[in-house]
């Protein structure tokens, strides 16, 4: 409606990187016209309000060297086994600053695997998807035949940047066939300033069920904007949870369409910040047919100078009667200059529907706090049992026990680390 | 059932007519040429006679106007408005200026007589209008404001005994200069919004009420909109002091005659609290809502705020909003005193074409700020309504408190219900809850009253009201029993 939208961060770093490829694909270069018209978002758009990408303008990120320091690589690789416990017999698709280690991975069977195609690039009008859509070089393209079980697969993004900041543009696509069914543990860690921008485009079929855990742990100066585009197909199911605890700046953003009768949704996550840390979780979940179902549970746990932001908006088309949807978000704030800014939106235009969200905010109950004390357990360790009790009841809704496992001891480890 | 039989009356007694306000009155009016600019602001000032200082005051706004654009981020749609095409002045010609009932042109007074709003003090105090069997009301101060101007203001003597200032605010300008001048825009800022800074360079009328240290206002002030002329805007100001431990109820309504063109309304209203003080302001916002085609009707692009300055004032906003083509107002509350306490209740009806962007917001600074807010919306036809809220907590807020609940209900398949609350805390302390649901009238609660005899329409209309009830009780009497009808009738045609 207002055409004079506030200017945005100048795009050119990035801008320039794509000049050399400019012409070669039509979406690309809507994507890098829309980029040079908008430019990043600073708060102030709407759909950014609360996070700026003013600090992206300001870092010359560079494109990746093509042989990454393999020691650092190791390094980076043990640390994440330690804290998380990775089961080294889990299949995996491993990526080194944004393309493809086969030496690193070990597909699973059954499952057709290729490589990113240029012409797959579309923008679908948001920043992040237009930024990866011109620099995106690879990605996991993972489709599971009708029927077929794909088991569970870790998809490990390993960042590394020694002195220059880089960044890295990862596009994935997931695409189940009907009745078929995967579990994807994705896993993002890493070391030095670099920005990692991955884009997910998911297709699930009618009545397949795909299980997403993220867990997003990118080192401290890094920085993170993730995109995932999902369709439900009638009957299926998509259940995600996203991990917040790395980077110092972060989003993650999801566009969900419920496309046919029946399908269903899990939006689920938690974010764990200290420090300066700035995360994002914004998620747009579109019913676009009658009897779908989404479900939204985000907990945010901050402390130290960390701002927490929730952007979650459920949008009920004409069509979608008998909908259902809800979605809850509650936020911790552990320290005086903790922040959260939380925006839960329903849109709705269909008349029977049940729809309800509920948001609260505040610090550890000191009556729950008293009645651990008075019963002999010391104060950090009340406070710590509070804090993982508070966490584990949105960890506990993620469907697959061994992802739901695996997320359980990082947040273990994080609060231990945090702890000490 | 006395509530049904009662509503039910009302609906049968408009018939097909659904908005029994949309009269016009013949009446002689002193009209500013078309146009917005410097030479009309300074036209208006010179026609209220107004001191230097708030000519130039206007003229700052106007420039902070000119430096502006429009609003886009709320939920609504319209064709673009055209500033130049309006009188920013329209006021009936008056004589010699009324002092007492008999010298007001009997033509307004017939309009208010229409209207239902009690301007006679004798007849009322007498209770000679009170029929058989129900009890007398107490008198309310009314405050008649007519397009640009306040036609009069009743029972002022008895207020100015309790020392209660109650008056136009453009004679406030004159009689009380200092107090205007203070909080004139200390609230809401001139160049605050697009619509506020409008207000600002061309506000015509308004109320003012000063209660002084101490003073219970000792009856009910009321201000009564009525937008009469064609091709006018209505810009008014209310200011609203209140001293410390003092307290004041105020009730505003409104009306306009039915017109195909769109009139735009774009009211300033400012609170101000001191320590102890408290101020309820209530409102039942009745414009011309346009057609059921959506020709027509009123822009309502409002203002209100109150500032709870002092320790432990409340300042309570209560609306029920079922005029106006489109609603844009957020009646807001600044919680700057240490355990101030603010309130908002709305209950937002649209049927047809209609749409309404409110919510409020809630700034707390201080601490143990306490804030609650009770938002129902109820959507027919093909209309959109939206709950826009924002709670924000400072970080000097410890222990404050936030409560928010948005209820939506919808009505038919063709309209929208939309809630947009945005949280912000920067305190550990301080502790928010929001809860919002959206559903449609239960087959099962409507089978009920059917099953007992109830027309579909009266079952609705009981539904709705119950739906509303936590608002509707927060409402003065006389109020309620209105905006109980109102509801009705604005959703008349909406079922079935």
């Amino acid at each position: 409606m207002n055409a004079l939208a506030p200017a945005g961060v100048s795009a050119a770093a990035f801008l320039d990187r794509y000049a050399a490829r400019a012409g070669t694909n039509p979406s690309r270069d809507r994507a890098a016209d829309m980029l040079r018209r908008t430019g990043l978002p600073r708060s102030g758009v709407e759909a950014w309000k609360y996070t700026s990408l003013r600090a992206l303008g300001d870092v010359p990120f560079a494109t990746a060297p093509a042989t990454p320091d393999d020691a650092a690589v190791r390094a980076v690789l043990a640390e994440a086994g330690q804290v998380v416990g990775l089961d080294p017999d889990m299949r995996r698709a491993v990526f080194v600053n944004g393309r493809f280690d086969p030496s690193l991975s070990s597909l699973p069977d059954g499952v057709s695997v290729g490589r990113f195609q240029a012409s797959d690039a579309d923008a679908d009008g948001d920043v992040a998807s237009a930024l990866n859509a011109i620099l995106a070089e690879d990605g996991l393209v993972l489709r599971v035949a009708p029927g077929a079980d794909a088991g569970r697969l870790l998809l490990l993004s390993i960042g590394v940047a020694e002195g220059t900041p880089i960044s890295f543009h990862p596009r994935h696509r997931i695409e189940l066939g009907q009745g078929a069914a995967l579990s994807v543990l994705d896993l993002s860690v890493g070391r030095g300033a670099y920005l990692n921008n991955p884009v997910f485009d998911i297709a699930v079929g009618d009545g397949a069920r795909l299980g997403h855990a993220k867990m997003q742990a990118e080192a401290p100066a890094a920085q993170h904007l993730a995109v995932v585009h999902a369709e439900i197909g009638a009957g299926g199911l998509y259940d995600s949870f996203t991990l917040t605890l790395g980077a110092a700046l972060a989003r993650h953003e999801v566009h969900v369409r419920l496309a046919a009768p029946g399908a269903v949704v899990h939006v689920n996550g938690a974010q764990l910040l200290d420090d300066r840390q700035h995360a994002d979780l914004t998620s747009v979940i579109t019913h676009a047919a009658p009897d779908c179902n989404s479900r939204q549970t985000v907990k945010n746990v901050l402390s130290g100078h960390a701002r927490g932001v929730f952007q979650g908006k459920i949008l009920v088309e004409r069509v979608a009667q008998k909908t259902d949807g809800y979605q809850m978000n509650q936020a911790l704030l552990l320290s005086d200059a903790a922040e959260i800014d939380a925006k839960p939106e329903l849109e709705i235009y269909a008349d029977d529907v049940r729809c309800s969200h509920g948001a609260t905010v505040g610090a550890l109950d000191p009556d729950q706090l008293f009645y651990l004390r008075s019963r002999g357990v010391a104060e950090h360790e009340a406070r710590a049992m509070l804090v993982k009790a508070f966490l584990h009841d949105a960890v506990d809704l993620i469907g697959d026990e061994v992802l739901r496992a695996t997320l359980d001891r990082a947040v273990e480890s994080w609060w231990n680390r945090k702890d000490a | 059932m006395p509530a049904i039989t009662e509503t039910r009356d009302a609906v049968e007694s408009l018939g097909q007519s659904t908005y029994k306000w949309g009269f016009e009155t013949d009446i002689e009016m002193d009209l500013a040429p078309k146009g917005l600019n410097e030479d009309t602001i300074r036209l208006i000032s010179r026609r209220k006679e107004e001191p230097e200082w708030l000519l130039d005051w206007r003229l700052k706004a106007f420039q902070a106007w000119q430096a502006m654009t429009e609003p886009g981020w709320a939920k609504v749609r319209h064709p673009p408005i055209d500033f130049q095409d309006a009188h920013y002045y329209a006021a009936p010609k008056k004589k010699a200026g009324p002092k007492s009932l008999e010298e007001v042109d009997p033509e307004l007074l017939r309009t208010y007589e229409k209207l239902g709003i009690p301007l006679h003090e004798q007849a009322m105090l007498a209770g000679v209008e009170v029929p058989e069997g129900e009890e007398a009301r107490p008198p309310v101060a009314v405050d008649a404001v007519f397009d640009s101007v306040s036609v009069v203001t009743t029972f002022r003597e008895t207020l100015a005994k309790a020392g209660v200032i109650f008056c136009p605010i453009s004679e406030a300008v004159r009689d009380h200069p200092d107090l205007v001048r203070r909080y004139l825009g200390s609230v809401v800022p001139v160049s605050d919004n697009f619509y506020a800074a409008l207000n600002s360079a061309v506000f015509t009328d308004g109320s003012f009420v000063y209660v002084p240290r101490g003073v219970r206002c000792p009856m009910e002030l009321s201000t009564y909109f009525r937008i009469n002329a064609r091709n006018t805007g209505q810009f008014e100001r209310t200011l609203i002091v209140v001293e410390d431990g003092a307290s004041v109820s105020y009730l505003e309504g409104c009306t306009a005659p039915m017109r195909d063109e769109n009139q735009l309304h774009a009211a300033v209203v400012e609170l101000v609290a001191m320590d102890d003080a408290s101020i309820k302001y209530s409102t039942v916002q009745n414009w011309y809502p346009g057609d059921e085609n959506g020709r027509g009707g009123i822009y309502n692009f409002v203002t209100k705020r109150g500032a709870c300055r002092g320790a432990r004032s409340k300042i309570s906003w209560t609306q029920v909003e079922t005029g106006s083509a489109i609603t844009w107002k957020y009646p807001s509350c600044i919680l700057q005193g240490d355990g101030a306490v603010g309130e908002f209740y709305s209950v937002a009806v649209t049927n047809n074409h209609q749409q309404a962007d409110t919510g409020t917001k809630m700034i707390h600074l201080g601490r143990n700020t306490r804030s609650t807010i009770i938002a129902k919306t109820i959507s027919a036809g093909q209309s959109d309504s939206t709950y826009r809220g924002l709670v924000r907590m400072m970080p000097k807020a410890s222990g404050a408190r936030n409560f928010t609940q948005c209820d939506s209900l919808l009505i038919g398949d063709r309209c929208g219900a939309h809630t947009v609350p945005y949280i912000e805390s920067r305190n550990m302390t301080a502790k928010v809850e929001h809860e919002a649901t959206t559903s449609k009238i239960s087959e099962d609660q409507l089978f009920y009253c059917r099953q007992r005899g109830l027309s579909e329409e009266d079952a609705v209309g009981l539904i709705v009201n119950g739906f509303c009830k936590d608002v509707l009780k927060e409402l003065p009497m006389e109020f309620a029993v209105e905006a109980q009808k109102l509801l009705q009738i604005s959703l008349e045609g909406s079922v079935g």
